[in-house]
């Protein structure tokens, strides 16, 4: 194992290898308010980071990354374009795995620029790739926009669709709502007596619930329960699209295929092959670049666009050293009314002195 | 030193412990005062008796501060973290049964599953403005039980008593807590969730993995385990 020193040395290269690219070199508070990741992330976020508290400031959070803080960052007073780089610890609680660290060093890059975001997804990636050059590691790829357009695209209503890509990061959920709208569960006996309008209840209501937020789902229920089931071959589908794991040109073609029969995938599609060319004019070797359009499902994260990851080729027991993605949606999160196109990447210094052999 | 043996310090769980371990020929008894947390065990040599919350009996056996104690099922899954690794269960003792469950207001009629709950928290936050509030003590295992189903926008709120009253009090929309016969529940008019259990307790002898042991010890719990057993 590296030591932190040895650690440090290797973050402040890199933080210098980005300042060298023009980013601007920033350090967001090791403490966030509770309030703001709990509001994004929901209950899950306490089992991954430390809370703190003090009777003045309320729950704290030791950083579980750096992204959050440097969107606020931004969004308060940040120019336009703007590129940030910062490098130190963040901190994860790991109840089920007492082998991993719970807490170790990140540097990152992150680029806000409304202007050709391809461009700006290539210049991130490129940049990791080079901090990464020396090194046997694979790359991987994915683009979780492209399965919000399969879901924007289906036929069928409106609840169903947001039902869907509000578990788009749920995979195991999201299948099961899927088998649901297209009629491949039972409905259970209480269901349907619901639906038949059997179901009285002489207990009196209790709670800040109301008879008419109840009134309301059931009528959206009901409502529900008289959409045409979504067609098998809408299933098929999105099937085929999360089964894409190729080279990036050979997943091209099968996502134009797809658009074919889905023509509102085509914007996303022609995202991705604007991507893989400014990819391609930056040197990256986009022919045998992993497309895997299911990449970055199940982490907990606020990708909504382009995603990858750097995986260690030999040591599959090592988390990945470099993982990043677009994430515009967050910024209209937080941004209170504004939102701009953002995208970044971060590095884990101690993985890479880890796989360099430095002990 | 003596083998240390954790049992709950009140009530019928302590009472029911000391018959379980009387009918197999051990008698435990609160020595001096009502008010003295202090035991004695009498039908076998070389373990002592020490009387601590049923809450804090999982904490120190995970510690190695005592070698058996008696408690929950419930509380050792939740208080400690990969507790396989440091506790066995040595026996289920019949007693103390309680169900963990989910609960919502009896009223709520469109809400049957896990599944609705869900569908309920999200239309719940837009209306309000906030996650549906789920009170409970047992926060972990909420947690990792609900993220197993797939269930968002809740929040925990902590209750450590009188958790069936939060729901009528509007401090919480739905509740996590153990329950034995449900009495209290249809009292607060509140239902299970038809997939609501998450985990079957009963009062449960366990050992520690961690407690050290010398000679003279060893031979008193292998003597004290097999008059158990």
């Amino acid at each position: 194992m590296p030591t932190r020193a040895q650690t440090n040395a290797k973050a402040a290269a890199l933080r210098a290898h980005f300042e060298a690219h023009g980013a601007q070199a920033i350090e967001p508070p090791l403490l966030q308010p509770a309030g703001t990741l709990l509001d994004l992330y929901g209950e899950d976020i306490r089992a991954r980071a430390y809370v703190t508290s003090d009777a003045l400031r309320g729950e704290q959070m030791l950083r579980p990354d750096f992204t959050v803080p440097v969107v606020q960052m931004h969004m308060a007073d940040g120019a336009e374009p703007a590129r940030y780089t910062y490098a130190g610890e963040v901190f994860r609680r790991q109840e089920r795995h007492a082998d991993r660290p719970n807490e170790y060093v990140q540097v990152g890059y992150e680029v806000f620029a409304r202007d050709d975001p391809a461009a700006s997804d290539a210049e991130v990636f490129a940049l990791i790739s080079r901090a990464l050059a020396d090194l046997p590691v694979r790359a991987i790829t994915g683009d979780i926009g492209m399965l919000m357009a399969v879901v924007a695209g289906l036929q069928t209503s409106q609840l169903r669709k947001e039902a869907l890509m509000r578990h788009i990061w749920r995979p195991r959920r999201f299948r099961a709502l899927l088998e649901q709208f297209a009629g491949r569960t039972p409905v259970s006996p209480a269901r349907r007596a619901l639906l038949e309008g059997k179901v009285a209840c002489d207990a009196p209501l209790v709670g800040l619930r109301s008879h008419r937020e109840i009134e309301a789902r059931i009528t959206a229920l009901k409502n529900d329960a008289k959409v045409p089931p979504i067609k098998a071959r809408d299933v098929q589908m999105i099937e085929a699209l999360l089964d894409i794991g190729a080279p990036m040109p050979d997943a091209l073609a099968r996502l134009h295929d797809l658009s074919v029969d889905l023509p509102a995938i085509v914007p996303a599609v022609a995202r991705v092959s604007a991507r893989m060319d400014a990819l391609a004019a930056r040197g990256i070797d986009v022919a045998s670049l992993m497309f895997d359009a299911s990449y970055g499902r199940a982490s907990m994260e606020y990708y909504d666009g382009f995603v990858f990851g750097f995986k260690a080729r030999d040591r599959t027991d090592l988390p990945p050293l470099a993982t990043g993605g677009r994430y515009d949606a967050l910024t209209r999160r937080l941004g209170d009314g504004t939102e701009i196109p953002a995208v970044g990447g971060v590095l884990r210094p101690g993985l890479i002195l880890e796989l360099e052999g430095v002990v | 030193m003596t083998v240390k043996l954790g049992v709950p310090s009140k009530g019928r769980l302590m009472e029911k412990t000391f018959q379980w371990f009387g009918a197999r020929g051990i008698t435990l008894a609160r020595s001096g005062s009502d008010r003295e947390y202090a035991g004695a065990v009498d039908g076998i040599e070389n373990v002592s008796l020490v009387l601590l919350s049923a809450g804090e009996i999982p904490r120190e056996l995970a510690a190695g501060r005592i070698h058996l104690g008696v408690t929950g099922t419930d509380l050792v899954h939740e208080k400690l973290v990969l507790w396989e690794q440091s506790v066995k269960r040595v026996e289920e003792l019949g007693f103390g049964h309680a169900d963990l469950i989910l609960a919502v207001p009896k009223a709520w009629i469109d809400v049957d599953t896990l599944h609705d709950l869900d569908a309920a928290a999200a239309a719940f936050r837009r209306t309000h403005g906030f996650r549906m509030r789920i009170a409970t003590k047992y926060h972990r295992l909420v947690r990792e039980f609900l993220r197993e189903a797939g269930v968002a926008d809740y929040a925990l709120v902590d209750s450590q008593g009188a958790t069936e009253g939060t729901v009528a009090n509007e401090t919480a929309e739905a509740i996590a807590d153990i329950t034995s016969t449900g009495e209290t529940l249809r009292a607060n008019h509140l239902k299970i969730l038809s997939d609501g259990l998450m985990l079957r307790s009963q009062a449960t002898l366990w050992q520690s993995r961690t407690a050290p042991l010398n000679r003279e010890e060893r031979a008193s719990l292998h003597e004290l385990l097999r008059r158990l057993g």
